[in-house]
């Protein structure tokens, strides 16, 4: 019997197991995924626990419910990958043995590693992050308390896991303290390495506009050096200093430390892979998916999904000794809320940056691209539903895997 | 994408004055890309643009700022003392790369 291990059961894994399960032969294959936690954890909830629009207990379920029948989890820390002989080791002692691995460990935000980011003294105190459910938690109850001063969201460096939810968070922060009544009291500025308020020029310009509507102010450019606790500023390495009250910061984001101990990973620790396929650049029988590759989309459930969507045609022409020919195209497609129950819908691949138009999608659609509408907004929050009942399963969603040019405006 | 004439030699360029083409760079053109920006070249600088060339022949792309870190041994600070405000930028159009795309 041929051994598939799978290093992750998030949002990659999980959809991965659930979509090459059904197209492999019966009993030629055994299958066992790799994970620390027995939780899953519906990420994009992470953005609204902040606001107190969901509770922690709304976005955690448990992994084995979307584990099908036959495979094994193991909860265990990986200690390293040894991809010459083939075997994973975990910590506890166990050894995996492997005809075919996918890394799917994902990324996690790494506040040590930048200087005194994660300093007791202000760490998730005036220092937060909301990519994790203690993270979002605390936050929450900081900005409860908070009652006026400056609030500074913050990027580290690129990538980051969904790379619009630092803007999200900034549009709802906004609508939050005008609810509130104590808007004027509050003043708001986004700190960013970018050149703009986003990447792709585009969007950036749109974004950028819809900070400057809602008086926040855009500081880009902005590599930080550290943070000075004491002072309770970020400094850049060029010496700029910002002072906060409270800083929401995106830590850096890496891939797990395992993949570096096994020597499979880059100056971040993400898996070189060929970003048309997902197999690794260095050994012909480890993919790595999601998150955790270095292909240059965003790291979002989105690409997860759509790249797995072409993933088992390429996984199973690969083991039967031919060609891959699903190329994937990098596609993203995000809701990005804008507060006072509206959003935006960006769509987009590698190659082609979001543009304004229509997204068609039967039955419920078309969605507007790039432009605050309610629609969207309830796309975002219907969208929960969809992951845990449609996506995670592996069915089929009405969306397309590679993105399509019906519907955009490409004028200007 | 354009051809532009810079110290007499003919080169592919994008709309933002980046050489598209690997093998039309060489280091009088660097001088002066380096002048058009504002940047007086260093043995150091010279240092760094030789790495990020020879990286990108490797990997087929620009080294982002922390590549150039921990990859080329260049301290992210540094970077910024000699390419100020945006070293990542600056030191692909003046070594004739694309910009990195940390950034997606």
């Amino acid at each position: 019997m041929k051994q598939l291990v799978v290093l992750g059961a998030g949002t990659a894994g999980t959809i991965a197991v659930n979509k090459l399960l059904p197209r492999l032969a019966p009993g030629e294959w055994k299958i066992t995924m790799v994970d620390q936690s027995p939780d899953h954890i519906y990420q994009p909830g992470f953005l609204f626990i902040p606001f107190g629009t969901y509770q922690p207990a709304e976005v955690v379920k448990p992994k084995e419910q979307f584990i099908p029948a036959g495979v094994e989890l193991v909860l265990a820390e990986v200690d390293r990958v040894d991809a010459e002989a083939n075997v994973v080791r975990l910590v506890a002692g166990r050894e995996l043995a492997y005809d075919y691995l996918i890394i799917a460990s994902g990324t996690t935000p790494r506040p040590d590693q930048t200087p005194g980011m994660d300093d007791p003294e202000v760490w998730r105190k005036s220092v937060h992050e909301f990519y994790t459910l203690e993270g979002a938690t605390a936050l929450h109850e900081a900005l409860e308390a908070f009652t006026g001063g400056r609030l500074v969201v913050h990027i580290t460096e690129m990538p980051i896991k969904c790379p619009v939810a630092p803007l999200e968070f900034t549009f709802l922060a906004d609508a939050y303290f005008k609810e509130r009544g104590i808007r004027d009291q509050v003043e708001l500025i986004y700190v960013t390495p970018l050149e703009g308020a986003f990447t792709k020029p585009v969007c950036s310009t749109k974004l950028g506009g819809m900070l400057d509507v809602r008086q926040i102010t855009l500081e880009p450019d902005f590599m930080i050096e550290r943070v000075d606790a004491a002072a309770r500023m970020i400094v850049s390495m060029d010496e700029r200093e910002i002072p906060f009250d409270l800083l929401v910061t995106v830590p850096l984001n890496m891939g797990a430390d395992f993949v570096a101990r096994s020597g499979l990973g880059n100056e971040l620790n993400y898996v070189p892979v060929d970003k048309h396929t997902l197999l690794s650049k260095a050994y012909d029988n480890i993919f790595a998916i999601g998150d955790a590759s270095d292909i240059p989309a965003s790291k979002a459930g989105s690409v997860a999904h759509f790249s797995m969507d072409l993933f088992p045609e390429n996984f199973l022409n690969h083991v039967a000794g031919r060609p891959m020919t699903a190329m994937f195209d990098g596609h993203a497609n995000c809701f990005i809320e804008s507060g006072d129950g509206k959003g935006l819908l960006i769509d987009f691949n590698y190659t082609t940056e979001p543009m304004p138009g229509k997204y068609p999608l039967p039955g419920v659609g078309p969605f507007t691209l790039l432009a605050e509408t309610q629609t969207n907004h309830w796309g975002k929050l219907m969208f929960r539903w969809m992951y845990w009942n449609l996506l995670l399963p592996g069915k089929d969603l009405p969306l397309p895997a590679l993105m399509s040019m019906a519907g955009k405006r490409t004028e200007g | 994408m354009s051809v532009a004439t810079i110290e007499g030699y003919e080169v592919h360029v994008n709309e933002e004055g980046f050489l598209t083409e690997y093998d039309e760079w060489n280091e009088t053109l660097a001088l002066k890309l380096a002048e058009n920006i504002g940047v007086e070249m260093t043995d150091r600088h010279w240092e760094i643009v030789r790495w990020l060339r020879a990286d990108f022949k490797e990997q087929g792309e620009t080294a982002t700022t922390r590549r150039t870190q921990t990859v080329g041994g260049f301290p992210t600070k540094e970077q910024f003392e000699l390419f100020p405000k945006k070293p990542a930028k600056k030191m692909a159009y003046i070594a004739g790369l694309p910009k990195p795309h940390g950034c997606v």
